[in-house]
């Protein structure tokens, strides 16, 4: 049964991971790397460690916040 | 002569297509026990790729080729980004957050709707048929949209051969044919070989454009030249607030969306529940990046709007052959059909576990609900049929503004669904008040404006708040109103919290 410790520290990570899907530090940015825009490689990037996180999620993190559905 | 083989093929395309469909449909037939619940959750037998793809080609077909290469042409490529934060990660939370309690909440107690099961957590017949009446509200209107744009696809496809009228009703009876047989199972099995079609066909067509132009580096140079302000993020439309509202209220709609909420009740196993959760914002990254970035790069070439009004297919046709622009318009349109069928074995199914059950047949026996689904297919698609013939202009504004609608119903569905505090008056105050909060802001006109709706002057109501969109204000105000009230009121007898607070809850 998942911890207070791991319920908290997921619902941060689950938070980072929207909170910086839009790169809000390259506003106004348009400088273009091989052809996309830096923001776009940003947006790439950050998919692909959405996925990596869903996926550590589904082994380590599953079952948090389900109360008594989690035992 | 070209132009002729040109529809040809065109036609040729959306025939194979319905025919695969039909085909996909009778095999699922054969598989199909006679009982409501395998008729709308293929008895919560999906696995990860057939769920996946079922959920995707239901949600976001027609928009991936049509709707967002439009933004990204008219205001830039930053829409990615908002399809990114919307489905690739809140939608991907979400998926947990309501999905998989959804799951285990209904696999435990046989829900098949969302009614169902808030009408049986609080006692309460009226709050089942209120969710079910809410969305069918809004779920109407959104049918009615797909087959004004399936209808008008294949009248402009064909040069007016097949005149509208035509084109949805062939569009419509096909789908009434598949969807009446085969239920979830064939609905999921066509949508999962669209899915697969429509990625190769956005792949397709980002490498040809991208080859011909002379490569990704050339193609952005172009709208460096002509539109320096679409690399750069912001800007135009791009506020922080307008692209958080968007992301925000449409990833909460999708999810109380009937034809992907019920989805949160099919899948086989937890472990596809995970799988599906880990895939979707590769997805999401694999179809948006090229769709979008195609819409951005044919305003860097200054490929001109075609008269149907979407610019993939006039990018396509000015550097593809005529037989692939073809292959990828009708595959559009095939999609818009893949999200319809999907909508109609909902809302089908939410009339008649939540409104017809409950209030005029309570003792139908499972085979005579199974009927009553399937004639409540055809029913459904008929008039929404029939109402697009008229597209009446207020059924196109609850249509297009239907997201928002739906996404006013989450927060009172995830408090209750989290908090076995909540009573049957906060949830009905959260839902009505939400509802009244977002109809009101959406249907009147701007502040300071008024407008005549059958002899009586409606005075403007303000539609954004300091940039934010009505829809993410009215969730606000929903949130507020399921706990304020919630905390003021007593439980009612008929309330059973351990419904969703699970089994080992004390």
């Amino acid at each position: 049964m998942p911890n207070r410790t791991s319920s908290f520290a997921w619902g941060v990570i689950l938070f980072v991971l929207m909170a910086l899907a839009i790169p809000w530090f390259l506003w106004d940015r348009s400088a273009v790397v091989a052809g996309l825009p830096v923001w776009l490689w940003w947006h790439i990037g950050w998919m692909v460690l959405a996925s990596v996180v869903f996926a550590v999620f589904t082994r380590r993190g599953w079952g948090v916040w389900m109360g008594g559905w989690s035992a | 002569m070209i132009l002729q083989s040109a529809v040809s093929i065109q036609i040729g395309i959306v025939v194979a297509y319905l025919l695969l469909a039909l085909g996909v449909g009778l095999v699922a037939y054969r598989l199909t026990d006679r009982t409501a619940e395998d008729y709308y959750l293929a008895s919560r037998t999906l696995g990860t790729v057939v769920l996946l793809f079922t959920t995707f080609a239901t949600l976001l077909s027609a928009f991936t080729f049509f709707a967002g290469p439009n933004i990204a042409y008219g205001n830039g490529p930053e829409w990615i980004l908002v399809m990114g934060l919307m489905d690739g990660v809140i939608f991907g939370v979400l998926w947990y957050v309501v999905g998989y309690k959804q799951w285990l909440v209904g696999k435990a107690h046989g829900y098949v709707t969302l009614g169902e099961m808030l009408g049986d957590r609080f006692g309460s017949p009226l709050l089942r048929g209120l969710v079910a009446g809410v969305s069918l509200f809004w779920l109407f209107p959104y049918v009615m949209l797909q087959q004004v744009g399936a209808g008008g696809a294949l009248s402009a496809l064909t040069e007016g051969a097949v005149p509208y009228w035509a084109g949805a009703g062939l569009i419509t009876g096909f789908m009434i044919v598949y969807v009446v047989l085969s239920g979830m199972r064939g609905v999921a099995w066509t949508d999962t070989l669209q899915g697969l079609f429509m990625l190769t066909m956005v792949w397709a067509a980002f490498v040809w454009v991208l080859s011909a132009v002379g490569g990704v580096g050339a193609a952005t140079d172009a709208i460096a030249s002509s539109n320096p302000e679409f690399l750069s993020l912001g800007g135009g439309v791009y506020s922080p607030q307008w692209m958080l509202s968007q992301a925000i209220g449409i990833a909460f709609g999708v999810a109380m969306f009937p034809q992907v909420n019920q989805r949160f009740f099919v899948a086989d196993s937890e472990k596809v529940l995970k799988r599906t959760m880990a895939l979707w914002p590769i997805v999401v990254l694999l179809l948006f990046v090229p769709a979008f970035m195609l819409g951005a790069w044919a305003a860097g070439l200054g490929v001109p709007m075609p008269e149907s009004g979407n610019i993939l297919p006039g990018l396509l046709a000015e550097y593809t052959p005529t037989w692939f622009a073809a292959l990828v318009v009708a595959g559009a349109m095939a999609a818009m059909m893949s999200s319809s069928d999907s909508m109609l074995l909902s809302g089908s199914s939410y009339f008649t576990r939540d409104l017809y059950r409950p209030f005029v047949n309570a003792d139908a026996s499972e085979r005579r609900e199974d009927l009553i689904a399937r004639i409540g297919v055809a029913v459904f698609a008929t008039l929404a049929f029939l109402a697009s013939l008229y597209n009446p202009p207020s059924l196109f504004v609850i249509g297009d503004t239907a997201f928002g609608g739906f996404a006013q119903l989450a927060p009172p569905v995830i408090v209750a669904l989290y908090w076995s505090r909540t009573t049957l008056w906060g949830m009905l105050a959260g839902i009505l008040g939400s509802q009244l909060f977002y109809t009101v802001t959406t249907f009147t006109p701007p502040a300071g404006e008024t407008t005549t709706v059958l002899g009586v002057v409606v005075p403007g109501v303000m539609e954004t708040f300091g940039g934010w969109s009505s829809s993410v204000v009215g969730m606000v105000v929903g949130l507020v109103l399921v706990v304020g009230v919630s905390l003021v009121t007593d439980a009612s007898v008929a309330e059973r919290p351990s419904v969703l607070a699970g089994p080992t809850d004390d």
